[in-house]
């Protein structure tokens, strides 16, 4: 099994407004890099003295082990000027970083383990969505998902039918864009960004741009270190420690069906540092 | 009251738990403590120089320890969540309000290591906090033998509010509770009070229970 696929991936290790001159020790799939700021004032991250390529985007510092051979992912919708852009902070977690991106994935949780927020115990119904591979961007999508939920949003008033559409553009990214409570027919863009620090353990920098007039950049992120953390308590005690790709292994339901597309794309693409590939 | 609050605070989850058990209703002031670190800066460092949080203010009182929160709350509308008059009752109660700072050091300081990337010496704090866990399981432990499910005398007080959320938040800083059956059941029984809250990392108990806060929303 090689790393490279992954290791010519885009990472996320750091805030952009974080970054010092001192740097920040940190770790990329196992490798000691440090994140900061050159003699310049320009952000870096150095590994071992050889100097990683960057990408300054979506308030995070990106980078990469090897050779990306396309550029970062870009989401035109959060370009909008009128949107609120809320970075959430760290959060560290022992689990697999694919983990981390296929539980961000998952609806079926939401009335379990955010329950009377996300979703409700006597409302446990996933109705039928559509997942696809586009073929141009190489990326998977999951649209059409309907639910219903409490408390959607820090701006939703009180329940409503929430519509999802979930995109994975990066092995350990993924897009979340959701029924907008305040602007409907516009989308609220929620990021999960995922730096593999080992197989078994990651760093998760949570991303937002939102339509908000009325709560507060610190609501925003409350809400969102909320749900977030609801999860880690989860994700930590998830067994196997790795992603399962072997199809042996677990039997899913049709609920699952974002997270089959996620897990044969990785495993297509060679994607499987957190990965477990055969059943022990 | 206003409380100066953080969503993943165990210690602002302590009074804004007591209030819900009491009924209390408190005005939340949400605090950007990470990744903004909001405590540390002029507005609230002129109120609580400490530069810590939960802040309880309440006309002219302003409060910056949870435990004198804990204790004030309890006063004003709860009496029987406090000691009695009996002296065994209130040396035990200042002991566990006490030794909850041990708690926060420890185990919050080795959560705040494992999970917000803040420094610390994790290994220490984790030894700290096991210690500090062990100790709590025999108190508990002998309690259950003379009949008793709290810390101090027949039933729930604050005393058992301050020790909870970090001992439950333990596995946080990558510190186990399955050693301590009577912690466990100690936990269960806060978690089934009537008006219990629950926070990220500590489950209400699921058995569809409505959530006392929903309809303040």
């Amino acid at each position: 099994m090689s790393d490279q696929a992954m290791r010519d991936a885009w990472f996320p290790v750091g805030l952009l407004s974080g970054l010092t001159r001192a740097g920040t020790a940190s770790m990329l799939m196992g490798e000691d890099i440090t994140v900061g700021l050159d003699d310049t004032g320009a952000p870096s991250v150095d590994c071992g003295g050889r100097k990683l390529p960057t990408v300054e985007r979506f308030g995070h510092l990106w980078t990469s082990l090897g050779a990306p051979e396309k550029d970062l992912f870009t989401i035109p919708e959060a370009d909008h000027p009128e949107r609120t852009l809320v970075d959430v902070g760290v959060v560290r977690v022992k689990c697999s970083p694919l983990r981390a991106v296929e539980n961000f994935l998952d609806i079926a949780h939401f009335p379990f383990v955010h329950t009377d927020i996300l979703g409700e115990e006597d409302h446990p119904e996933v109705n039928n969505y559509k997942v696809e591979v586009r073929k141009d961007e190489d990326e998977v999508w999951a649209t059409k998902v309907e639910f219903y939920q409490p408390q959607a949003a820090a701006s939703a008033g009180g329940g409503i039918i929430t519509e999802y559409m979930y995109r994975v553009p990066a092995p350990t990214c993924s897009v979340l864009y959701k029924t907008c409570p305040p602007r409907p027919g516009e989308w609220d863009v929620i990021c999960l960004f995922v730096q593999p620090l080992t197989e078994e353990l990651c760093d998760v920098w949570p991303w937002m741009a939102l339509f908000d007039d009325t709560s507060t950049i610190t609501d925003l992120i409350h809400f969102q270190q909320l749900i977030f953390l609801q999860d880690r308590s989860i994700l930590e005690n998830q067994i196997p420690k790795k992603l399962p790709l072997d199809p042996a292994l677990e039997t899913p339901t049709r609920a699952d069906l974002t997270s089959v597309a996620y897990r044969r794309w990785l495993k297509r693409h060679d994607y499987t540092y957190g990965a477990q590939l055969v059943a022990e | 009251m206003i409380l100066y609050d953080y969503i993943l605070s165990p210690s602002c989850y302590k009074v804004r738990l007591l209030a819900s058990l009491l009924g209390v209703k408190l005005e939340l002031r949400a605090v950007d403590f990470h990744p903004g670190r909001e405590h540390k800066g002029d507005e609230l460092l002129a109120l609580n120089p400490a530069g810590s949080i939960p802040i309880l203010v309440d006309g002219e009182d302003v409060l910056t320890e949870s435990a004198a929160i804990l204790s004030y709350i309890a006063a004003k509308h709860g009496q029987n969540w406090l000691a009695t008059s009996d002296a065994g009752e209130v040396g035990a109660q200042q002991q566990w309000l006490s030794f909850s700072h041990r708690l926060t050091s420890a185990l919050g300081g080795a959560r705040l290591v494992e999970m917000l990337h803040f420094p610390g010496d994790l290994a220490a704090l984790q030894e700290a906090g096991i210690a500090a866990l062990r100790e709590l399981e025999a108190a508990l432990f002998a309690r259950r033998l003379t009949g008793q499910t709290f810390l101090v005398g027949d039933r729930i007080t604050i005393a058992d509010i301050a020790c909870f959320p970090y001992v439950a938040l333990a596995p946080d800083g990558s510190v186990s509770l399955d050693p301590y059956a009577s912690i466990r059941i100690w936990m269960r029984a806060i978690r089934a009070q009537p008006r219990f809250i629950e926070m990220p990392g500590i489950h209400r108990l699921h058995e569809l229970a409505p959530d006392p806060l929903a309809g303040d929303a």
